[in-house]
């Protein structure tokens, strides 16, 4: 049997962010890539995603306060 | 010369631990020691003796001779004696046996072939290299034990003969003793790479755990104290040492005398003792060395050991001064934020205030007072720093030179500024501070409402107290920890006290149903604090919601509902309709103390609270307030009709028993068959209960146990049906009573009873009184309750810790994230929606209430 993770009710949408995304988020919180949360390569959740070292991933979780709240991650090698 | 006036930073890199070699003890020390004696007729320290000044100065005025500084600024400095005979380390014997038992007696060389010792080199070497410095440690021990049992020599072709390790400290071969002297030869003679293989770094000899030398301690570390009646009284290490010197004078002048071995033999073997008594009082097979009274001498390795040692009793367990610690008891008359102190207490502990010419005459009468008369003082501190006791003799003296510049200790008083804590300290709350109220008898007094945030009840639990010495820090006890400022929980954003007890349940007997006489209203709020009654109607007969509103700001409006789930309004500081229970006064729940909190401040908060409290209780005390016996009455056609249901279940069950073994019962989805038919029968007897609690419910008298009930101040509804109708099925582990017996649960049951009875319903209610078999399943999952908290309260301590300790410096930063403390990102924004708890009502913004009072 198999299915894609993806899909599934309990795994967050994760989605690549464009340069320009980036650029603001980090203006916004005045860091660098080495002050975000790492999310691995090979993480099934992106592995669809075929990000690169660097790329910041945007995850988009169902908050019971807030609704949904945002979450980024960048991602690394292993 | 050392100076400390400027702090250097330096980061270690690496620690080595080995063994000093004589000469190095030598190197070291800033003196020989010579002479057993300690001062001349003068009372001055003897050149050469123990006390000599070049170890240090221990008396003020004094100048070391080695560094030439004061006292407490010279940090102490080694001396040496040189032993007139070697002896052994007692901490070192088991080496030194080690090497003695896997090295040749007459080549020196290591029992073992030449190949083999270095392959265990090179592995040696790799395990360090790879494992660290630990690892090399077992290896070395798993190989000392693998090759001391040769007999004979792979280098010389010589027999070996057998060595034996007599405790403590001698050594035998064959029956022959072997001398330190001897030993020592040996150890000499073993070579640079051997020695490596017993773990020792290159650098250090074996032979240096036979002492040719001994360190002399600085003075500084076992300095003498001067005794009330002049006389000086030595430390223990002093006095041992003294035995060392003199024991090794005599052996030093027997040698030279050329006295009969069998002396020398035994001085020095009491020098031996002697020094290894130094090092270790407790060696097991050694006569301890003791004082002339009989106590025994604490030296070197007591001094560091075991739980009253330096490691546990001073660098782990730190003690602090101007704090106290005892047992609570209750106090509704002392306001929240207040603490009662034992009288006892407040003469103890002290606050420092420095006299000025304002407070001069003030702080005169305090001196004047002395210790021993509240309240009083206990020291003076000088200008320059002295601190001077107060008694009936200095106290005159005191009091003529007490001048502007000094500070008084003065003893607690009313108003002070204190600490308060009860451990465990699992939040922020569980450290408050209060104001200190001094009262008679021995024990804490705190507010019960205070107990919630502590977490404290007075079954014997106790408290600390700790009293803050600087402006600096009462201030910052006052503003971030006084108790009103700790209302409202940071966890759910609701106030973590509130009425409790008497406290509701008089509220809300007043609100309900009490009708009182202008007097006795104004009686009541007198009781209370209130002094202004012009906000009370001006009637001869006055509802209870008119008193409790005089309580209220007159410009409080608020909307809530009570527990019976009726609107409670209050317009303009009058309630007009709603009952005052818990659900508005109660702690962790309270939403009228909560908007009263916003509105008016946490300062007024707190008040309206203690007022509050005392008007409940001033109510409960007037009107009277008691539980019976007679309370549990039902009716009779009450019982009947309750005896009724339960044996309708009965029957129930015993049809469903029946259908299963006849093997009509349906399983439910994804269940057994025993399965279906346990959760059937669990789902009639709940039933049973449940109907049984609400017909007595409705035919029970108003009685106390009811009001307490419905008010929410103690009890719930099934503590009553509990009482008075029926005590229900006891339940192990979501299950039906099964263990015991073989196919039942108790003896008394025939096997296989599936029944109701037998499977731990219990039938009865608590006034009719249990039947023996119900007693024990009571009892059963009553011992079951305990167990689970005994086990469970510290299992999710140790869990709680584990978090706090990883979260305690995250933060929020400026930008609404959460960040650690290098600045890393942990939360985008905090709690996902950036919410500070404690600005809400239970987790939550009362958005309509912020837009109203836009308006
Ligand atoms: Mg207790
Ligand atoms: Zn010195
Ligand atoms: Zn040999």
């Amino acid at each position: 049997m198999s299915f894609t993770i993806t899909k599934h009710l309990l795994v967050p949408k994760h989605s690549k962010v464009s340069d320009a995304e980036k650029q603001k988020l980090f203006a916004a919180y005045a860091i660098t890539e080495k002050e975000l949360p790492k999310i691995l390569k090979d993480d099934p959740a992106i592995a669809a995603l075929e990000a690169e070292p660097g790329t910041v991933i945007k995850i988009e979780r169902n908050s019971p306060t807030a609704g949904v709240a945002f979450y980024y991650r960048v991602v690394a090698n292993g | 010369m050392i100076t400390m006036d400027r702090p250097v930073h330096k980061k270690i890199s690496r620690m080595d631990f080995g063994l000093f070699s004589p000469k190095q003890i030598a190197a070291l020390a800033t003196a020989k020691v010579v002479t057993p004696e300690l001062y001349d007729q003068e009372g001055y320290p003897v050149d050469g003796g123990l006390m000599d000044l070049r170890l240090g100065v221990i008396d003020p005025g004094l100048r070391c001779k080695t560094c030439g500084q004061k006292l407490k600024e010279c940090p102490g400095h080694f001396g040496y004696i040189e032993l007139a005979r070697p002896v052994i380390h007692i901490n070192f014997v088991r080496p030194v046996f080690d090497l003695l038992k896997s090295t040749c007696k007459y080549c020196s060389r290591i029992l073992m072939p030449e190949e083999k010792a270095k392959r265990y080199l090179v592995l040696l070497n790799k395990v360090s290299e790879e494992e660290g410095f630990e690892a090399r440690r077992r290896k070395v021990k798993a190989l000392v034990t693998k090759f001391k049992v040769k007999d004979k020599c792979p280098h010389c072709q010589e027999k070996q003969e057998k060595i034996r390790l007599e405790k403590p400290y001698s050594f035998y071969e064959s029956d022959i003793r072997l001398s330190p002297i001897e030993v020592r030869a040996r150890l000499e003679k073993v070579s640079d790479e051997d020695v490596q293989l017993f773990g020792f770094a290159s650098g250090f000899r074996p032979e240096w755990m036979i002492m040719t030398v001994l360190p002399i301690p600085p003075v500084t570390i076992r300095p003498s104290i001067t005794l009330e009646s002049g006389e000086r009284s030595e430390d223990d290490l002093t006095h041992k040492l003294g035995d060392i010197v003199r024991i090794n004078q005599r052996l030093f002048e027997n040698i030279n005398a050329g006295a009969p071995e069998v002396i020398i033999e035994d001085l020095w073997d009491l020098l031996q003792y002697h020094v290894t008594t130094f090092f270790n009082n407790e060696v097991s097979q050694l006569p301890p060395a003791r004082h002339r009274g009989g106590q025994i001498l604490k030296t070197l390795s007591s001094r560091i050991k075991s739980k009253d040692g330096r490691i546990r009793y001073n660098l782990a367990g730190k003690r602090t001064d101007f704090s106290a610690r005892t047992v609570i008891s209750p106090d509704p008359l002392i306001s929240l934020n207040e603490v009662g102190v034992p009288l006892a207490i407040a003469m103890n502990l002290t606050v420092p205030e420095r006299v000025t010419e304002w407070n001069k005459a003030h702080l005169r009468a305090f001196v004047e007072r002395g210790p021993l008369l509240y309240p009083g003082a206990n020291y003076v501190i000088k200008p320059d720093g002295r601190r001077k006791t107060i008694t009936a003799e200095t106290k005159d003296e005191i009091l003529t030179e007490l001048e502007t510049g000094y500070i008084v200790e003065r003893h607690l008083i009313d108003g002070d500024t204190a600490l308060f804590n009860r451990q465990p300290s699992l939040h922020r709350m569980s450290m408050m501070c209060h104001r200190v109220k001094v009262l008679p008898a021995r024990t804490f007094r705190l507010n019960p409402a205070v107990c919630n945030p502590y977490n404290a009840d007075f079954d014997g639990d106790e408290m600390n107290f700790h009293v803050p010495q600087t402006e600096e820090a009462r201030a910052e006890a006052e503003v971030l920890m006084l108790v009103e400022t700790q209302l409202i929980s940071p966890r759910y954003g609701l106030s973590v006290v509130g009425c409790i007890h008497d406290g509701i349940t008089g509220n809300y007997l007043l609100t309900k149903e009490l009708i009182l006489q202008r007097p006795e209203a104004i009686d009541l709020l007198y009781t209370c604090g209130v002094r202004d009654f012009s906000r009370l109607p001006n009637k001869e007969k006055l509802d209870g919601r008119e008193v409790f509103s005089v309580l209220l700001p007159a410009d409080f409006n608020f909307s809530g509902t009570d527990r019976s789930g009726s609107e409670v309004r209050i317009k303009n500081g009058v309630l007009t309709s709603g009952l005052m229970d818990k659900a508005n006064l109660g702690q962790e729940s309270g939403l009228m103390l909560r908007n009263i909190y916003e509105t008016y401040g946490p300062a007024y908060a707190a008040e309206l609270l203690g007022k509050i409290s005392k008007l409940g209780i001033a109510v409960l005390s007037r009107r009277g307030f008691s539980i019976g016996v007679s309370d549990m009455d039902l009716p009779a056609e009450t019982k009947a009709e309750i005896q009724r249901i339960i044996a309708e279940a009965e029957k129930e069950t015993l049809a469903l028993i029946d259908r299963f073994h006849e093997g009509k019962l349906e399983s439910l989805p994804g269940r057994t068959l025993v399965e279906t038919l346990e959760l059937r029968i669990m789902e009639v007897l709940n039933k049973t209960r449940n109907k049984s609690g609400d017909v007595a419910m409705k035919q029970v008298r108003d009685s106390a146990a009811t009001v307490m009930a419905r008010c929410g101040s103690r009890g719930n509804v099934l503590n009553i049906a509990q009482m008075t109708a029926i005590v229900g099925q006891q339940a192990l582990r979501g299950k039906r009573i099964e263990h015991g017996f073989r196919g039942r649960t108790l003896s008394y049951f025939k096997r296989g009873d599936l029944s109701a009875t037998a499977r731990g319903f219990i039938k009865n209610n608590f006034k009719s009184g249990l039947r023996p078999h119900e007693y024990f399943f009571g009892a059963m999952t009553g011992r079951d309750a305990l167990m689970d908290t005994a086990l469970r309260t510290p299992k999710s301590g140790y869990l709680y810790r584990r978090l706090s300790n990883a979260m305690q410096d995250l933060k929020v930063d400026y930008d609404g994230s959460v960040r650690d403390a290098s600045g890393k990102i942990v939360q985008f924004a905090y709690g996902e929606d950036h919410l500070d708890v404690s600005k809400t009502k239970g987790g939550e913004l009362d958005v309509k209430k912020i837009v109203e009072q836009m308006e």
